[in-house]
Formats: C-alpha cells, sequence, structure tokens
C-alpha cells in the first residue's frame, strides 16, 4: 500500500489540508506542517508559489505573494518536502500548484526531484487531461501519484478522461469557481460524489469553500476526504511565524469532525 | 538593431516587377476578401493541429472547470465557420458598423524621408473604435450570442480592447465586465471614462503589478464562477485553444485586405510586411493571409522597453517558452518560471507573453522577430506625426520605428507594408509627459 492509499483506508473519511509553502517564510513552513500532522491531518498537500495563481482566491493569492515575496524557490519547496518526509515517514504529501513552475525545467527533472523528496503526488491546476503529455507520463513513470480534479462541469462522458492516468484521490472541486469562496449546497455535493463514485476506482475528495467542522462533516458523510485549504492560509496570514499553534487548533476540530462524521 | 539573419534573408530582387506573379492566378479587382491562394501541401496555414497545438506551443492549459467550456467553444466556433449565415452577418457589421476595408495607404513623404523602400500602411487606425481590436471582438460578440450566452467579460491593458468590447456589448444590448489593473486605470483614464459611458463595469485589478497580466488572471476567475451564462472576449492571440485560432481568423481580415488591395494598387505582393506586437492580434492578422507567398517577407516587433538588458515586453528575445494563460508560449520569467513583468511606454504592449503561432513562426523561421525602445518608438511617433500628418498608437509606433531602420537597407523598387493598428489620441498625454510638456 502506498502512503494516499493508506491514508483513505483507514476505515473513516480522510482529512486532506493545504498550505502554501514558504508562507510566511520557508523557514516558517515545517512548524506549521508539522502542526498540521499533530493536529491530525490525513494527507498534506504543500502549495507550490506562482506568481499568476488564476485558479485561486483573494487567501491563497496573497499566500503565494506573500510566500515569493519572502523569497521562495523552487529549491526551497523541494527542501521543505525533503526535511518533512524525514521527520513524518507515514504521512502522505502531495506538492499542488501551477504548470509553469513544474515543468520549466522539463517534467522529467520535476517528477525525479517529487521522487527524491519522498513527494506522493502533485496536483497540477492547469494540466487538464488534454494537455497530459506534459506532465502526467514523467510521474507515472517516477511513481509519482498524478492527482486530478474533476468539477461541477465535469459531466458523465468526460468523466472517465479525468480518470484515466489519475491515482492517489480524485479531488473533487465542489463549486465552479475560485478557492476560499462560496460552498456549494450539500444536495448538490451529495448528487455529484455519488455519481463521481459510481464510476471511480480511487477515493474521492471534496474542496473548495470548506471552512468550518460543521461542513466539513457534512461532506466527509459521503466523501472519502474533504480538503480544506483557505481558512488555514487566513490563519498563516493572521499569525504569520506563529501560526503553529492556531493551524494545528483548528486541524485538530476538523480532524475530529471528519473522522467521526459517520459515527454520529 | 535589426537582426543580421534578416538583413541577410531580404529577397533578391529577381521577381517579376509588374502585373500578377506567375505564380499567383489572382484575379484583379475580384471579390474584396478572397484574396487567399490555395493552402499548398507544405502550407505554414494549417495550424493549429486537432489539439489546438502550433508545433510545441499553444495547447490547453486551463482548469478542469474551463475545459468544458473550452471544447464547447471550438464546437460552436466550427459550426459558425461553416455557417454563411455567420459569414455574412460578420462581413455586414465590419463594413457598415466599423467601416473596413480600411484604406492602404503610399506614404510618400516618409518614404522620401526614409529614401529606401516605398512604404505603405493598413490603416485599421480608421476603423470605429480606433483600434484593429474590434475586428475581433466583433466576431466573438457574435459566437457569444450564438451560444446564448448574456454576459460578456474581458481583460484590457491600455484599454484599446476594453473600449472594443465594450462598444460591441453596447451595440448589442449585453452586460460588460472589463477587468483592468488598478496601475492602468490610473494611466489610462480617458479610456475608462469611455468604457463607462459605452455601460460597461469597469473593475480595477490590485493583484501583482495591476497590469494586463493581472487582468487577465481576474478575469479567468470571474469565468471560472460563472461559465454558465459568461462569455470571455479574450483580445489577442492567445489564451486556451481556441483563442489564438478564432482571434487570428477575425483580424486576418486585415491582411486579407491588404492583400487584395496591394494587388490592385501595385500588381504585386510587398516585399516586406511589418506590425508591432505584444499579444501578436494585429500582426498575426496582418502576416497570416500571406504566410504562403514565399516572396513576402514579415518582420514582428516587439517592445524593447528601456532597452533589452533592462525592463522590457519583448517575449520572444528575452524570455523563454513555458505555460501561462491557457497556453505554452514565450514568456518573461525567472529560473523557477515565475512571470516577470513586462515594460513598454505602450501599455498594449506591456504583457509577458506573445500568442503561440508567433512563437511556432519564430521558431520554424517564417517570421523575423525584431524590437525597438521606447525611446525609438517615440522618435518614430513624431516621425509619423510630421511627416504623413497622422497621429499613430504608440503601438504601431514600434513597427514605424522598425520600418525606419529597414527602409533605408532596401531599394526604391521594393515595398514595405506596415500595419497601423490604433490611432494615438489615447496616447497623447503620456506623450506629452514623455516629452516634457505639460497638458
Amino acid at each position: 500500500m502506498t502512503r494516499l492509499s493508506s491514508a483513505f483506508a483507514k476505515g473513516r473519511p480522510a482529512l486532506v489540508t493545504f498550505v502554501t509553502g514558504g508562507d510566511p517564510t520557508p523557514d516558517a513552513t515545517a512548524s506549521i506542517l508539522d502542526a498540521l500532522v499533530e493536529g491530525g491531518a490525513d494527507v498534506i498537500e504543500l502549495g507550490m508559489p506562482f506568481t499568476d495563481p488564476m485558479a485561486d482566491g483573494p487567501a491563497i493569492q496573497e499566500a503565494n505573494i506573500r510566500s515569493l515575496g519572502a523569497g521562495t524557490k523552487t529549491a526551497d519547496i523541494l527542501r521543505i518536502a525533503t526535511e518533512f518526509r524525514a521527520r513524518h515517514p507515514e504521512v502522505p504529501l502531495v506538492l499542488m500548484g501551477y504548470a509553469n513552475p513544474m515543468t520549466i525545467r522539463g517534467a522529467d527533472w520535476f517528477a525525479a526531484e517529487c521522487m527524491k523528496a519522498g513527494v506522493d503526488g502533485v496536483i497540477c491546476v492547469d494540466i487538464p487531461p488534454e494537455e497530459d503529455p506534459e506532465l502526467g507520463p514523467a510521474l507515472r513513470d517516477a511513481g509519482v501519484s498524478l492527482i486530478r480534479l474533476a468539477t461541477p462541469t465535469t459531466d458523465h462522458a468526460r468523466l472517465p478522461a479525468v480518470l484515466d492516468g489519475s491515482s492517489g484521490f480524485l479531488y473533487y472541486v465542489s463549486v465552479a469557481g475560485i478557492t476560499g469562496m462560496q460552498q456549494a449546497a450539500q444536495t448538490s455535493i451529495d448528487e455529484a460524489v455519488a455519481r463521481i463514485k459510481a464510476s471511480a476506482t480511487i477515493p474521492v475528495a471534496v474542496g473548495f469553500g470548506v471552512r468550518t467542522p460543521e461542513q466539513a462533516a457534512a461532506i466527509a458523510r459521503v466523501a472519502d476526504g474533504v480538503v480544506v485549504g483557505s481558512a488555514l492560509v487566513d490563519l498563516v496570514a493572521k499569525h504569520g511565524a506563529d501560526a503553529a499553534g492556531p493551524v494545528k487548533e483548528l486541524t485538530a476540530a476538523l480532524a475530529a469532525a471528519v473522522h467521526s462524521a459517520r459515527t454520529q | 538593431m535589426l537582426q543580421m539573419g534578416f538583413r541577410a534573408a531580404l529577397p533578391q530582387r529577381d521577381w517579376p516587377r509588374k502585373g500578377p506573379l506567375q505564380i499567383w492566378t489572382f484575379p484583379r479587382g475580384s471579390a474584396k476578401r478572397q484574396g487567399m491562394n490555395a493552402p499548398t501541401p507544405n502550407s505554414f496555414r494549417t495550424l493549429p493541429d486537432d489539439r489546438g497545438h502550433f508545433g510545441q506551443f499553444g495547447g490547453r492549459y486551463v482548469a478542469e472547470t474551463l475545459m468544458p467550456l473550452i471544447l464547447d467553444l471550438e464546437r460552436e466556433y466550427r459550426k459558425a465557420q461553416a455557417d454563411p449565415a455567420f459569414q455574412a452577418e460578420f462581413d455586414d457589421l465590419l463594413e457598415h458598423y466599423v467601416g473596413r476595408p480600411s484604406p492602404l495607404y503610399f506614404a510618400p513623404r516618409l518614404t522620401e524621408e526614409l529614401g529606401g523602400a516605398q512604404i505603405w500602411f493598413k490603416r485599421d487606425e480608421l476603423n470605429h473604435t480606433g483600434a484593429h481590436k474590434i475586428n475581433n471582438c466583433i466576431g466573438q460578440i457574435l459566437l457569444a450570442m450564438r451560444m446564448g450566452k448574456t454576459r460578456i467579460i474581458a481583460e484590457t491593458g491600455a484599454g484599446q480592447h476594453g473600449v472594443a468590447t465594450a462598444t460591441v456589448c453596447a451595440r448589442f444590448g449585453l452586460p460588460c465586465v472589463i477587468f483592468m489593473g488598478a496601475t492602468d486605470v490610473a494611466r489610462q483614464a480617458p479610456n475608462v471614462f469611455r468604457m463607462k459611458l459605452l455601460g460597461a463595469e469597469v473593475v480595477p485589478v490590485t493583484a501583482g503589478a495591476g497590469t494586463l497580466k493581472d487582468a487577465m488572471n481576474e478575469a479567468l476567475r470571474d469565468w471560472v464562477a460563472n461559465v454558465h451564462n459568461t462569455f470571455y472576449i479574450i483580445g489577442t492571440a492567445a489564451g486556451p485553444h481556441p483563442y489564438p485560432e478564432m482571434v487570428r481568423d477575425f483580424q486576418s481580415v486585415i491582411g486579407k485586405e491588404a492583400r487584395v488591395q496591394m494587388m490592385d494598387r501595385t500588381g504585386r505582393l510587398p516585399d516586406v510586411l511589418v506590425a508591432a506586437i505584444g499579444g501578436g492580434s494585429n500582426a498575426i492578422g496582418l502576416f497570416h493571409p500571406f504566410l504562403d507567398d514565399p516572396s513576402v517577407k514579415m518582420l514582428g516587433v516587439e517592445a524593447a522597453g528601456h532597452g533589452l538588458d533592462k525592463e522590457h515586453a519583448a517575449s520572444l528575445a528575452g524570455g523563454r517558452p513555458g505555460i501561462l494563460h491557457g497556453n505554452k508560449t514565450y514568456l518573461l520569467q525567472d529560473e523557477d518560471g515565475q512571470i516577470t513583468e513586462g515594460h513598454s511606454i505602450s501599455a498594449g504592449l506591456d504583457y509577458p507573453g506573445i500568442g503561440p503561432e508567433h512563437s511556432w513562426l519564430k521558431e520554424i523561421g517564417r517570421v523575423d522577430y525584431t524590437s525597438v525602445t521606447d525611446k525609438e518608438a517615440l522618435s518614430a511617433f513624431q516621425l509619423l506625426c510630421r511627416t504623413e500628418g497622422i497621429i499613430p498608437a504608440l503601438e504601431p509606433a514600434h513597427a514605424i520605428a522598425a520600418v525606419q531602420k529597414l527602409a533605408p537597407t532596401m531599394g526604391k523598387d521594393q515595398i514595405i507594408l506596415a500595419n497601423l493598428c490604433g490611432r494615438g489620441d489615447k496616447d497623447i498625454f503620456s506623450v506629452a509627459e514623455h516629452l516634457g510638456v505639460s497638458l
């Protein structure tokens, strides 16, 4: 079993958490990632900062600006990942970001660096299945999961193409929109997850607009995992290098809600 | 400096000088927009491929939410292309609303001043709204209405595309939201007011440096949240497929007309085409109908800003291939693939990327690309005012600066055709400031 599949095979829904790497500084990220793990997150998404995060709302846009402003380089992200893997041998780590920083030195280079750093999966926002050759083959050859996104606009006819070549889990974006804004109606999430799970052989995690333990619990009743990002990034924005405490606290509340969602 | 390769590659003067060329059995005075020769097996006009790629460039690098919409857009565009009624309505609006065909003008005093090749201008600055941008907006809004979309969004840098989009939205009664970098809103106040007069909502974008690329990010964010009813009118021949192809096709009216007009007036094709490039829509519109004419050389002119070793917006000269805003193309970026800000005196050229077809045409060597500085453009701007009584926009002033260098190296029987893609009314304030004049 891979680290990712283990995370979704604990007999309860998984909590997936996102923070932007290098926010507020490259050196501060390690303690924030540790807080996520200590709070009970099952999968960690580490955002690779990009100058033009066109799928992100204000919270994560600003996190990108703070990170790049602190001088974060791709080498820093890979170092943060490598050190995380040494501290947490069992916790799956996923890099999330945009195509250009991932492919600028060649997809093979990036895939090899991910493998060396102990990265389990990659989510690339702006490489749809139609452009898979840009990154997918290199990641699969390196044994790194390519985690794709499905959205409310991904219809039945298109879903097989999204699933083909995906592994680890499928990230269902519950609203047509950008990160951190409105939450989708629970009934639409229930329907979409049921539809996707009928076709998918990999776990389905749901994100975008999930901010509170209550929202997370409602989603965890139907999905294999719940993704929370902007609410945690907001805490980093507020507390900066001292964010570990508040991040751990929110993560613990989210984890408790998600993990027990089906037993209550 | 023009690239040495370009000068060396200038055609030898051994083509037929009068009358129709042997290889082009082009009937003089035929229907206005049928100046196309049939594609040859080695045509440069067959791309993009089915996946929207021009060689390694182009493509559809968008978030999954947009992907089904992009595929739908392509299907609808193919249907529109095959529908004579769509083409007829496009042609009718271009003729009666935009004022096409735009004149082809021989510039006698500029030619004399430079003392070399004959200089001709395609006068797209005489279009309604004062630039070539409207050609594309007409095409895209007709497509939007075919698709049943009820809300239009667009990005704008200098405001020309924003004004053109607001214009067609007013003409067809659709609500219009224009995203514009906050920096550009401040330095392009007259165009902001024009857009508002035309009924558009102008949203200042404060992210990043508050310029064109940030406006495009914000437009994409709006689009992704409003896919069900919104059509995004992209202003240049860039973005995800099918935009680069579609914008090129709508702008190709420039080159198709010019080809017919030049044959009618001189009985021959021009030797060199010259056009300024930001995203590259006016240039590809002029170049594309001539790509399979082997005797016609082409020169795209990027903005070298303060100089290629300083701040500039010359993606081909100073960038390398990468992925941004839905396509792979040459981009100004650092070693990590972070996008750097472009700089040009011309807000319309101030973009760190370029349309993907230009990246391909550069790589295969069919089109040559050069760049001119802010200072050279400013001087060319004044030269055209003084010699021809035409105030050009700062964008085509870059093309004129390249013509200024090129013409004296060519013979008097040779012809340069440059695209005068916009008029300079919008730029008089910034030109005055650069010349130290307070208005």
